[in-house]
């Protein structure tokens, strides 16, 4: 059994322990309890055996030995009975407080983890790490912890009281026995592939059904139905064969390890049969012995079944560990930021999110407090990267970033994102409340000042629109609000706090451009007076700008006003005529 | 259910009827052991012995036998009743309507499909092996105590009564407390999503602290949430235990005093012994699978509501189209999505005549798609009418309305298979002259080269493609059909202008001579139309040619303005 532990599993299981660890009294408590049920209950039966001792036939039963016997037993199964239910509840309490200190472990980690860990890993795969993950490491672990423990001590127990009454049906349960063993390894072994085949046959009918279900519209619009379903038939009836195969054949294990059970059970009738003919062991005993030859078997086709869900439970605890254990951010610095100005300087900044492909090389910018910065680029350009930098999503690789004169590595991360305001293309707003969404940045701002926010950003006549006004509850990802409104929410939110820097990113392709317009005069009043920066798509933001980057490919490739970059008729110049250009041919 | 597994009627029947031939030999067990114990032992004779334990190996193998049978019935039923339920699913599904599809949402129909069928084959399966065997077996040791001694069976009788009591006063209280946990383990989830998805959000503005706060709430309600519910489910197994042995006593009491008497003998008690253990070990069997086959009746239950469901829309009896009419009439047309309380499009009234290339143009929302989907019809209108070529949508069989038209999607989807492959769904019997000349109209000629010609694969969803890549393939083979009515749903965003251009062009210059609707967030792409349709949150608020709106629609000007006017331009 142990040879499916390999070093990193050891590994896992280690750490396991050592969370169980925080709980050892309980554990303790949990395995003295399983002991004390399983000694009892294998007690039953000899108590039972002695009692049928004391029965022969009409007019020889001896009921003063028979009567305090029987008390002995209900005594013993009350025992069991409250010591079962204890134990029970003893590793309910243990699993269940285990993976909550995982899930909140993990949690807290993810707070910590750098942004390019999330970026980098899918939300759903680390979302199933903390849920689905966890939840099957609890039912693995407990039932690990019910019956492994209970499985071992009930043979090792059995095997004993056995030996002890008659070593030669002992011998006889011990010599079979291990054929059930062997048969379930036989059938698992052969029907291992065909639960392959049913699962590689699965996951095409899956892939199918995913693209053609999950684009039922397309399908719909050409006429395909007859088309696919017929496609859909022919794997079905492939999976319709395997799935039939692997069903049946692993279905044979349960007969087939009975049968061994049952033959068991009858050489120890036998055996002990002709034993108590020949007057070494007596009918009670007899009747024990086959209470055992029942007992004994089903702890070890259970252990096989516990050993494969604890290897699966190891798997799934590997998983959630290496999303603790996955690099933290580096740790916050002490310095804090007061009476914030606004300059902001780059030194020689160069970062890359993949080692060998530079994106920002040897970059300089220095912006005077209230200057506004715009960042011009076609999509996809890396504009985004110069905001990661800006409030340490990402840390440069080289050179230094300064606020007011201070590099930003010594500050403390809260104290420099207070200094800046935020509004992001992609839109974000938590499942709660309108009102929860804006005060999120000042969670004591009373309404008065929720509703004067809301007002500049020209939010509020649309929030009350709503059916329940400012308590109107929205689902995740924003749920009936359209994505003008959602950013319409944002900029409310920055609003409410007018920080001293602001990072705006001007607008979205599926923004219709008379919202767009709306949005547009709600950052200008903002900008008023501070150091910003904004992602900028229209040409009146980007004229006005103090300082114009033009960015392609990742690259800063020019930077100054919009007179001298026109004059120097370079990319922006381009970026610029094309425009006009394409103006002129549709006329 | 039974409507599934009726072709599997001689499975469903054979299966649990030599589950119950294996379950009456196990009942012999005990009366073969009473008789080795009584004639055996008790008479000194060895030879019956050694018979005897023949005959229990005998019952061991014709039960081996009769239980395989029984499991080869149970997996031929279950397997089949899945891939017949799997292909029912997929056939409703395909023939559902537009506003069933988005009210079910994609992905409830893929786990109704895939989790939602291997759970209910499990059920399936569970049940004719098992579900039937356990209650025989328990049933069946209280009939053959009652053959041996009627006064004692009585306690047999007794225990089963007090032993589903206890069972199911425990399964009722113990099914909604899981549902609750259920739910809360979503909100703990729902927790941990917003972490990631918000991540920058949460930081900017320093509320780590609180979302974890908020998480580890969540998550102490859960763990208190689960002990309670445990803390009841914990009392199931040591009940049984407990019941069924107190049922020992009182049998070994009673059976001392009727072998005192007379009137039983040593054996049978041990028999009547054997029998509660053998109960009690099926009951513990039967506990687990309770828990299996509520899941699975869960599952079926959704499933079901699917295979319920009927389709929205009926076809028509189709329609013959009129040589002369318009290629597209809107009267009056007004629609609200079935389940949103303010209509999409209102009172919509235009003609689009045969070659027309006519553009669709509004903010967000205005109803742009809505009027689009109007035409193949993809809804059906909620007041007025639309007619194309000169006969109601709604007379027309489905399918045949869809082949006149060519709808290109503002999503856009590719299959994983072969170019070939894709673009044939235009027109099955395309040839591939036919399907180069389409993707060279869609100006996509290129795309097809640079994958290597017809026979180039694309990814599952074109992920080996890129935006502007996947838009001109589905222009293509939307093309291929050589349709009389084309809609391109803002199927050039992702082209530079040059191409977007040329691929107008291109369309304009087709010899079969389409009639073309284009949607589109720019002006530019609709500048050039014969008719230009404004929207502005579902009315038609501007109808006629560029000067002409220029002139007459303030909506549309300001558009314009805001893209071209003033001196500003979109640099992106």
């Amino acid at each position: 059994m142990k040879k499916g532990l390999n070093p990193s599993s050891a590994g896992t299981l280690k750490k396991v322990l050592h969370r169980i660890g925080h709980y050892r009294w309980l554990v303790l408590v949990s395995l003295a309890l399983a002991a004390g049920t399983v000694l009892l209950t294998l007690y039953v039966p000899i108590l039972v055996g002695r009692a049928i001792d004391g029965i022969v036939d009409a007019g020889h039963v001896d009921f003063d030995r028979i009567f305090p016997i029987l008390v002995r037993i209900g005594l013993c199964v009350a025992l069991t009975g409250l010591g079962q239910w204890v134990m029970n509840a003893v590793n309910n309490r243990v699993t269940f407080d285990v993976v909550r200190d995982l899930r909140e472990e993990a949690l807290q980690h993810i707070e910590n983890l750098p942004l390019s860990y999330i970026d980098s890993h899918p939300h759903g795969e680390t979302v199933s790490r903390v849920i689905a993950d966890a939840d099957q490491f609890a039912d693995g672990l407990l039932m690990g912890f019910t019956q492994l423990f209970t499985g071992v001590l009930t043979i090792l127990v059995t095997l004993g009281f056995m030996f002890m009454k008659s070593w030669l049906i002992a011998l006889v349960v011990v010599g079979v026995t291990p054929l059930s063993l062997f048969v379930a390894r036989f059938i698992a072994t052969r029907t291992y592939a065909m639960f392959r085949q049913q699962s590689e046959t699965r996951g095409e009918q899956t892939a199918f059904i995913d693209e053609r279900i999950g684009n039922l519209k397309v399908v719909k619009a050409y006429g395909r139905e007859a088309a696919e379903t017929e496609r859909f038939d022919e794997i079905n009836a492939r999976l319709k064969t395997c799935s039939m195969r692997a069903t049946f054949f692993s279905s044979i294990t349960n007969p087939a390890t009975r049968f061994v059970n049952s033959v068991v059970y009858a050489l120890v009738a036998l055996t002990g049969a002709l034993s108590a003919l020949a007057g070494h062991i007596s009918v009670g005993g007899l009747t024990a012995f086959l209470a055992y030859a029942n007992q004994y078997t089903k702890p070890f086709n259970e252990i096989s079944g516990v050993v494969t869900e604890l290897q699966n439970a190891i798997a799934c605890a590997a998983r959630l560990f290496e999303l603790i254990e996955a690099p933290a951010q580096t740790p916050d610095a002490p310095g804090e930021l007061t009476d914030v100005k606004g300059g902001v300087d780059w030194e020689d900044v160069c970062f890359s999110y993949v080692k060998d492909r530079p994106l920002i090389e040897h970059f300089n910018l220095s912006v005077n407090p209230g200057q506004r910065v715009a960042i011009v680029g076609p999509t996809g350009c890396g504009k985004t990267t110069l905001i990661n930098l800006l409030m340490r999503f990402y840390d440069p690789d080289r050179g230094v970033i300064r606020v007011d004169g201070r590099d930003t590595l010594t500050l403390k991360r809260h104290s420099l994102r207070d200094a800046y305001g935020m509004v992001l293309q992609e839109t974000w707003l938590k499942p709660g409340t309108i009102r929860e969404n804006i005060a999120m940045g000042r969670p004591d701002a009373t309404q008065e000042e929720i509703v004067a926010a809301a007002q500049a950003a020209h939010a509020h006549s649309f929030i009350m629109r709503l059916p329940e006004g400012y308590d109107t509850v929205i689902g995740e990802d924003g749920g009936m609000l359209s994505q003008g409104q959602k950013q319409l929410l944002c900029i409310t939110r920055v609003m409410l706090l007018l920080p001293p820097m602001l990072i705006l990113d001007e607008a979205t392709s599926s923004i219709d451009t008379r919202t767009e317009l709306r949005i547009q005069s709600a950052f200008a009043r903002m900008m008023q007076g501070r150091t910003s920066f904004i992602v900028a798509h229209r040409l009146s933001t980007i004229r006005e700008a103090d300082v114009i980057l033009v960015m392609r490919d990742g690259h800063i490739v020019e930077q100054g006003n919009h007179e001298s970059l026109l004059a120097r008729k370079g990319f922006y110049y381009e970026l610029y005529t094309s425009q006009f250009e394409g103006v002129g041919s549709r006329e | 259910m039974l409507r599934y597994l009726k072709k599997y009627r001689m499975e469903c029947i054979c299966a649990p009827l030599f589950k119950m031939f294996e379950a009456t030999l196990e009942l012999f067990v005990p009366l073969v052991m009473a008789s080795i114990i009584d004639r055996g032992i008790g008479a000194g004779n060895a030879g019956h012995i050694w018979r005897m334990c023949g005959v229990l190996v005998l019952l061991g193998i014709a039960g081996l036998a009769a239980a395989i049978t029984a499991q080869y019935f149970a997996a031929r039923s279950a397997t089949g009743f899945a891939a017949d339920v799997r292909h029912a699913l997929f056939e409703k599904l395909a023939g559902l309507s537009f506003s069933d599809v988005d009210r079910l949402g994609t992905s409830a129909m893929i786990t109704r499909m895939t989790s939602d069928v291997n759970q209910a084959q499990t059920g399936v399966n569970m049940v004719l092996r098992l579900v039937l065997r356990s209650p025989f077996v328990v049933f069946g040791a209280m009939v053959m105590a009652f053959t041996i001694d009627a006064r004692i069976a009585r306690i047999f009788a007794i225990v089963i009564v007090a032993l589903m009591i206890v069972t199911y006063a425990i399964m009722a209280l113990n099914i909604p407390m899981m549902r609750i946990v259920q739910r809360q383990l979503e909100k703990v989830l729902e927790a941990t999503r917003e972490n990631l998805t918000g991540a920058r959000v949460i930081r900017a503005f320093r509320r780590e602290d609180a979302e974890y706060a908020e998480f580890v709430s969540r998550n102490r309600t859960l763990t208190r949430l689960q002990l309670r519910a445990g803390r009841v489910s914990a009392l199931l197994n040591p009940l049984t235990y407990v019941i069924i042995n107190i049922a020992v006593i009182a049998l070994v009491r009673q059976g001392a005093i009727r072998v005192d008497a007379g009137i039983l003998t040593r054996g049978q008690v041990v028999a009547l012994y054997n029998y509660m253990s053998q109960i009690l070990v099926e009951l513990i069997k039967f506990a687990g699978l309770t828990i299996t086959i509520n899941k699975a009746w869960a599952s079926w239950k959704r499933v079901a509501d699917v295979l319920a469901m009927e389709p929205a829309m009926a076809d028509g009896p189709g329609a013959a189209p009129a040589a002369d009419a318009p290629a597209v009439e809107f009267d009056h047309v007004s629609l609200t999505y079935p389940g949103a309380g303010n209509p999409s499009l209102m009172d919509i009234c235009f003609t689009a005549l045969r070659g027309q290339t006519v553009g669709i143009i509004g903010g967000t929302g205005a109803g742009k798609t809505s009027l689009a989907s109007l035409i193949p019809r993809f809804y059906d209108v909620t007041e007025g009418s639309v007619r194309v070529f000169g006969a109601d949508v709604r007379s027309y069989n489905q399918q045949a309305l869809r082949q006149r038209v060519g709808f290109v999607m503002q999503k856009t989807v590719l299959f994983k298979g072969s170019i070939r492959d894709n673009l044939r769904w235009g027109l099955p019997e395309a040839d591939d002259d036919a399907l180069m000349a389409a993707a060279n109209t869609a100006q996509a000629g290129e795309v097809v080269a640079f994958k290597g010609g017809l026979d180039g694969m694309i990814e599952q969803n074109g992920a080996n493609l890129s935006g502007g890549q996947r838009q001109r393939l589905t222009v293509a083979r939307a093309l291929v059909r050589r349709p009389e009515i084309l809609v391109l749903d803002d199927s050039a965003s992702a082209l530079d202008m040059v191409t977007d251009a040329r691929l107008r062009a291109a369309i304009a210059g087709l010899d079969y001579n389409p009639t073309v609707f284009i949607i589109s967030q720019r002006t530019a792409s609709i500048m050039g139309a014969d008719q230009i349709l404004v929207l502005d949150d579902g009315r038609l608020v501007g109808k006629g040619t560029h000067s002409e709106l220029m002139e007459r629609c303030p909506v549309y000007k300001e558009i314009y303005d805001s893209q071209f006017g003033g001196g500003e331009v979109r640099t992106a």
